[in-house]
């Protein structure tokens, strides 16, 4: 590919331009068989392997043995959504136009705009979908909404969009119906296991957070003299329970904690994680009052950034948390960190 | 099922562009709109998520929402850079799944 490319010199194409003019005109072959192998990745994916690359190619896909008057289905190029959709298809002569969402899920697609209006209609013409099938209606997740504005596609390719079930599982209910959803199709829960896997990764990110408190930490007990390991091993372990009680307790039991506000909920997880490790592990005075104090904060901060994964929160509402909750984080923290220096420099000083 | 922080979303319906397609209460994942006779109304506004799929669907302008990235860190880093709230990686590869 270009990666050979003498630089233009030979005054030849280089192959990206050469292919993209009918790089999408291919029907690709695809089959409702998920692979163990496959479904090993998708659970790795959920720990963060491979993120940025478990993707396949944008295009229109046969599968089955799809001619002019079976359905067309459009869906995103992210490998894990583009498998449960095809595990769900079996026995069915269906087209399939994936957009190029860089890797993306179909709703986060849609809410930044490349699961969108330009770049579904770009994929209409680029395949040739025209000529591929008689009838002139395509079927959209109902979870790409955000992207598409239904109208403007119709007017540009002449293709009408139906907006078809929320989970791919129920697209063969609601072919077989006569592309007809219930009310439940149609709404968008957040069950237990869907908010399980998300902590993973919730967790994963939040390293660089715990690491900078960490450090925090570590600095202070340097800085007031104290390096005994007993001391060390304190100064770590409260960030560990601020992951637990912020990235995965709180998702977790995320319906049953009390309020509304999700940083409120991370603070509440937060004391009752820090009170029952304080009451098993005794600390000093100022050593336990930092604890608890950052414990809460952390715990706080990151129930608030898996506002970004839910399913139901609004920017407005958001927006609305941090105004006083981002403010409480950092005066809870500093207040502990004080509290340290203090009760501990007043201990030395008795 | 879950309901989120009570009046803040920034849905405005304006009934009297509404002309019954019923486009919204196809797309809307929380139910937020309920059928009116032949018309639409806003059944349960605190519901609102605000993705922007009803408004970019409705093609008589009855609908308005401001969209945006509502992921905390995004609005940090918006906050910070005095811009748009954004997740900080345009490639398209970012923490969304």
């Amino acid at each position: 590919m270009e990666d050979n490319c003498c630089g233009g010199a030979c005054g030849i194409l280089p192959s990206k331009s050469r292919n993209e003019i009918g790089f999408f005109q291919d029907v690709l072959k695809m089959d409702s068989n998920v692979t163990f192998r496959e479904n090993l990745d998708h659970l790795l994916v959920r720990f963060g392997k491979k993120r940025f690359a478990f993707s396949v190619k944008p295009g229109l896909y046969a599968l089955g043995d799809p001619g002019a008057y079976d359905h067309v289905l459009v869906s995103a190029n992210y490998k894990l959504t583009f498998d449960i959709l095809r595990r769900s298809l079996k026995n069915r002569n269906l087209w399939v136009l994936i957009l190029d969402t860089k890797g993306i899920n179909v709703w986060c697609a849609a809410g930044k705009g490349t699961f969108g209006t330009e770049e579904l209609v770009e994929k209409i013409e680029k395949t040739g979908l025209l000529e591929k099938v008689s009838h002139r209606k395509l079927i959209l997740p109902q979870l790409g909404a955000p992207g598409v504005e239904a109208h403007k596609v119709q007017a540009k390719t002449g293709f009408r969009i139906l907006y078809g079930p929320i989970m791919a599982k129920d697209i063969p209910k609601y072919l077989d119906a006569g592309l007809k959803t219930t009310v439940r199709m149609r709404k968008k829960e957040f069950p237990l296991y869907e908010r399980i896997e998300l902590t993973a990764l919730e967790m994963i990110q939040s390293w660089k957070l715990i690491l900078a408190m960490a450090g925090v930490s570590v600095l202070l007990t340097v800085i007031l003299g104290d390096l005994s390991s007993l001391r060390i091993s304190l100064d770590l372990s409260p960030f560990l329970l601020a992951v637990i009680a912020g990235a995965f307790l709180t998702p977790v039991f995320l319906p049953w904690i009390p309020f509304r506000a999700f940083a409120v909920k991370g603070a509440v997880m937060g004391l009752i994680t820090v009170a029952g490790f304080l009451f098993l592990v005794p600390a000093p005075l100022g050593q336990m009052l930092f604890i608890g104090a950052s414990v809460i904060a952390v715990s706080s901060f990151l129930a608030l950034n898996f506002t970004g994964a839910s399913t139901y929160t609004s920017l407005s509402g958001v927006v609305k948390e941090m105004k006083y909750a981002v403010p409480f984080q950092i005066g809870l923290l500093s207040l502990g960190i004080g509290f340290r220096i203090f009760f501990e420099l007043l201990g030395r000083d008795l | 099922m879950m309901t989120y922080l009570k009046n803040v979303t920034t849905l405005k319906f304006i009934p009297e562009l509404c002309t019954g397609c019923f486009r919204c209460i196809e797309v809307c994942p929380h139910e937020v709109f309920h059928k009116s006779g032949n018309r639409v109304e806003v059944y349960d506004r605190d519901k609102c998520m605000e993705c922007g799929a009803c408004m970019m669907n409705c093609p008589f302008n009855a609908l308005d929402v401001e969209k945006g990235v509502g992921c905390a860190s995004a609005i940090i880093i918006g906050a910070l850079t005095k811009r748009e709230p954004n997740c900080g990686c345009d490639t398209g590869t970012s923490c969304c799944g």
